[in-house]
């Protein structure tokens, strides 16, 4: 397939590796913050065959990961109600709530569906004039803009039953308070091209200026990863901080500007709470006032109370890059795909499941 | 949740009196559809990635070689003896 293979190449990955190998002169912290990355890396192997001295750090960049608790519990009481359809994306199903998960509420009889886009729920709900058709809908940067076309999309077509329990997060706020957690030691950063493919490089230079770190954006294939990698060593070993863009292919300086729009047409930046992490300031979307009757928490007016963490799972020092996922008590014991205890071991960006299904470290 | 993958696109509907634009694009045999509203200036044959339903950016062929440029421009040495056997980890 044209522009996806190529970037498997295994002699150019040995090239890569090698030139890695050679430019490195001391210990790095590099954190990939997309969990698509991470899964690239330690799917393909990659962790394994860099220098002993490049350490890759795994960020919060997993959307169904950081969804909070409390959203997961509205969720499932919303999927409660007779009269909704609930849709979301396939990973969201298996997160646990504090008392059950979707796939269990579909389980006892509700109607939760898997969709591919945010846009078929629209679809569903011009199908069903007499249910409530409620979309799950999460994401970071990348996702927005779809799933803000999909409440436009209804807006259009004037449908009264359509509405979104959304949960954004926002990249950059998000590697601000990761470089300002004391117990972090991150060097320099991959930042998450599919993010920047929307919102362009614009935010990541004054981060980069102000804390001194290398941001490399970069792609999902086994060869971006490695030149992003390089890319940030280089940077790293010549004292410099800039931000580069490994992913040009895709990435422009200016994102996608119809994209944009796009999200704020329908959303506006506010406080977000980060499962395993807490609240950061101005990390994510909330639903402007013009498309209030299409935000399923004004619509419904879920009251759930917040819930406790299974105090277990790490999963907050996993996102923060404090801990690996094979240091976690649990990890392939009580905590498996099968029987999550936590989200990062749920989602296939989630460094827990790369790990468990990738690493050899356990016995499948 | 941020996979997108590039794909061609084979053909384009206009739907709902021109106001939506659909895609049909090939992802190496298997098509699926994508919204063009936040593509305008995508055509037939181009390849485009798509995310959710939509397509989000075109894949510019001249940067698309800068991956397998990069190590000759920094002059990277070519010599892979030393180098461990890779090659049954990484995917073809
Ligand atoms: S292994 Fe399971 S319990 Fe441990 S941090 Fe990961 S998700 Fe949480």
């Amino acid at each position: 397939m044209k522009y996806l293979s190529e970037y498997r190449d295994p002699d150019l990955a040995k090239r890569y590796l090698k030139e890695i190998q050679n430019a490195t002169s001391q210990a790095w912290s590099i954190m990939e913050v997309c969990g698509g990355q991470t899964h690239s890396l330690v799917k393909n192997g990659i962790i394994e065959m860099l220098p002993e001295h490049i350490n890759m750090i795994h960020g919060p960049g997993c959307p169904v990961c950081v969804t909070p608790l409390r959203l997961i519990d509205k969720a499932v009481y919303l999927a409660s109600n007779k009269n909704v359809i609930l849709c979301s994306f396939g990973d969201m199903l298996r997160v646990p709530g504090s008392s059950k998960s979707l796939l269990e509420a579909k389980a006892g009889g509700a109607d939760v569906r898997v969709l591919y886009s945010p846009l078929e729920a629209v679809k569903i709900a011009e199908d069903h004039p007499d249910k409530d058709v409620v979309f799950f809908a999460i994401g970071f940067e990348t996702t927005a803009p779809a799933n803000a076309l999909s409440v436009v999309h209804a807006y259009r077509k004037q449908l009264k039953n359509f509405s979104i329990l959304a949960s954004h997060v926002l990249v950059p706020p998000a590697i601000e308070a990761v470089i300002n957690d004391k117990e972090s030691t991150i060097d320099g950063f991959l930042a998450a091209g599919h993010v920047c493919t929307i919102m362009g490089n614009a935010e990541y230079h004054p981060l980069s200026a102000k804390y001194k770190v290398p941001i490399v954006v970069t792609g999902f294939e086994p060869l971006d990863v490695l030149q992003g990698i390089l890319m940030v060593v280089r940077q790293l070993e010549k004292n410099k901080h800039t931000v580069e863009n490994q992913y040009s292919r895709i990435v422009k300086e200016k994102g996608n500007p119809d994209a944009k729009a796009m999200i704020f047409e329908v959303f506006e930046p506010q406080d977000q709470v980060w499962r395993g992490i807490g609240k950061i300031p101005q990390s994510g979307y909330a639903i402007k006032e013009k498309y209030a009757e299409y935000d399923a928490l004004r619509k419904f007016n879920v009251d759930i109370p917040e819930a406790e963490e299974n105090s277990n799972c790490i999963s907050g020092q996993i996102m923060k890059g404090i801990k690996k996922p094979f240091e976690c008590s649990q990890f392939g014991k009580t905590c498996k795909p099968t029987n999550p205890l936590g989200a990062p071991m749920v989602s296939s960006e989630g460094a827990c499941a790369a790990y468990y299904h990738f690493s050899g470290r356990v016995e499948e | 949740m941020c996979l997108a993958i590039p794909g061609k696109i084979d053909s384009i509907d206009f739907l709902h009196n021109n106001t939506v634009r659909m895609a049909k694009v090939s992802f190496g045999g298997i098509f699926k559809e994508a919204s063009l509203e936040m593509l305008p200036e995508a055509s037939i044959g181009d390849y485009v990635l798509v995310h959710v339903g939509v397509a989000i950016s075109k894949v510019d062929e001249e940067e698309a070689q800068k991956t397998f440029k990069y190590l000759e421009e920094i002059g990277e040495l070519g010599e892979l003896d030393d180098v461990q056997d890779y090659l049954p980890k990484m995917p073809s």
